[in-house]
Parts: structure tokens; C-alpha cells; sequence
């Protein structure tokens, strides 16, 4: 068979839209039969971060920013109406009646089917995660660096930056 | 028009109906058609992109109502 045509993904922003867009077009391509690599970056790291357990990190600058910025699939905010909560709440109801997937179940979508995770190590290294199982969720399988994303975008017929 | 297996994916936005189609085709044979029954309108522009993309034949809509019945063969 001939190889795959790749769709590369850098997910720089951790906000819920943003985030179900990436998803949404991460697991249309692996239908379509694409290979797809997700490169996550900055805020975007909040998305794959664990849902559970508390963040490590050392340093008192370090410590308050892990702590202000939690992140986990499910602590995603909508970047318009959050509303303290309220107009996320709601976008959540609306994309349940529609049988939407929320973003914690298209990660699990898209690890079954082949996407690959990937988490900036320099990211983790300024804001001073872990860059460790504790961290981030068992789907994501592999940490780099730019060098790495940059090579997959060479070799794609996509790329996109959301 | 007649289809070999039938998937239903009324209620569902995109992009689920796509997934659905991708993972469904596995089960057939090469030659089989598949009918995905869906009520999401971009499902009638999305399905023929998506065979252009994988190499399966797009056969066709119809349309009954609301319901919009799309016709896939899969080709290999």
C-alpha cells in the first residue's frame, strides 16, 4: 500500500472550542484515512493534562501558575460567554442533547483510532511540568520538541495551527 | 437502492457519522455497499469527500423527509 497522506496538528490554544475543532478534525482525518500527528504547545497542554491528582512543579512562580492553570480535559473554558462557568456549563448540555463527544471522549476517539499525542517538552520545561506519566493522560505517547513537529509538517499534506 | 449493511447515524453531527462510515466499512467486503442513514445535511457533501479521499465509490442520495440515506461501495 502506498503511504499515508499526514495531517499535522499544533494545538497552541487550550480553550474548549478550539480544542473540539482540533479533535473534530483530527479524527475526521484518521477516517479519511490520513495519518495524524497532534502537537500540543503552551495552553494546549491543559488538554491532555490528567483530569485527576495535582500537577508537580517546583518553584514558587511555577507552583502558582500550575495552580492557577490546572488544566485536564474537563476543566476546558469556553474563550467567549464562560460566564463564570455558566455559558461553558451550557455549551456542555447543548453538546450532549446533540450527541456530541466531549473533549475527553475524542481524545480517547482519536487514540483508538491511531492519532498520535504529542507534548511539548520546552513548554513543560518553562511553565515547569512534569513531563511525566503523572502529568499527562496514557494516550499521549510521545514528548518532543519543535524539530520534531517541524519534520512532520515538512513530510504533510496538512497542517494547521489552532 | 439496495445495500449489503446498514449504519445508523441519526442524531449524529459531523464529524461522528464519518468515523462511523470508516469503522463500518471494515466489516464489509470488497464490492459490498453500505447505506449510513443520517439527518445531519453535511453528510450529503462530506460523504463524497470522504470517498474521494479513501477511494470508495460513491453510489448516491436519496432523500425521504428529513432522512437522508447515502449509498458507499466499498472498493478495496
Amino acid at each position: 500500500m502506498e503511504e499515508k497522506e499526514k495531517l499535522t496538528i499544533a494545538v497552541l490554544s487550550g480553550d474548549l472550542e478550539r480544542a473540539l475543532a482540533a479533535f473534530m478534525l483530527a479524527t475526521t482525518g484518521a477516517a479519511m484515512g490520513m495519518e495524524v500527528n497532534m502537537f500540543f504547545t503552551f495552553w494546549g497542554l491543559n488538554i491532555i493534562k490528567k483530569n485527576e491528582g495535582s500537577i508537580k512543579s517546583k518553584g514558587l512562580m511555577r507552583k502558582m501558575l500550575n495552580l492557577m492553570n490546572r488544566g485536564g480535559s474537563k476543566r476546558l473554558k469556553l474563550s467567549r460567554f464562560n460566564m463564570l462557568g455558566l455559558g461553558t456549563w451550557m455549551m456542555k448540555r447543548l453538546m450532549k442533547d446533540t450527541n456530541m463527544p466531549s473533549v475527553d471522549e475524542y481524545i480517547t476517539m482519536a487514540h483508538e483510532m491511531g492519532v498520535n499525542l504529542i507534548g511539548c517538552t520546552t513548554t513543560c520545561g518553562v511553565m515547569g511540568i512534569a513531563p511525566e506519566e503523572e502529568t499527562f493522560r496514557s494516550e499521549v505517547e510521545t514528548l518532543s520538541g519543535a524539530t520534531y513537529f517541524l519534520n512532520l509538517a515538512r513530510q504533510s499534506k496538512v497542517t494547521l495551527f489552532i | 437502492m439496495k445495500a449489503d449493511q446498514s449504519l445508523d447515524c441519526v442524531g449524529l453531527y459531523c464529524p461522528i457519522p464519518i468515523v462511523k462510515t470508516a469503522e463500518k466499512i471494515k466489516q464489509l467486503k470488497s464490492g459490498e455497499v453500505l447505506e449510513i442513514v443520517a439527518d445531519d445535511k453535511g453528510i450529503k457533501l462530506d460523504m463524497p469527500a470522504w470517498c474521494e479521499a479513501t477511494g470508495h465509490e460513491f453510489l448516491g442520495i436519496e432523500e425521504e423527509g428529513n432522512e437522508i440515506k447515502v449509498y458507499v461501495k466499498k472498493t478495496h
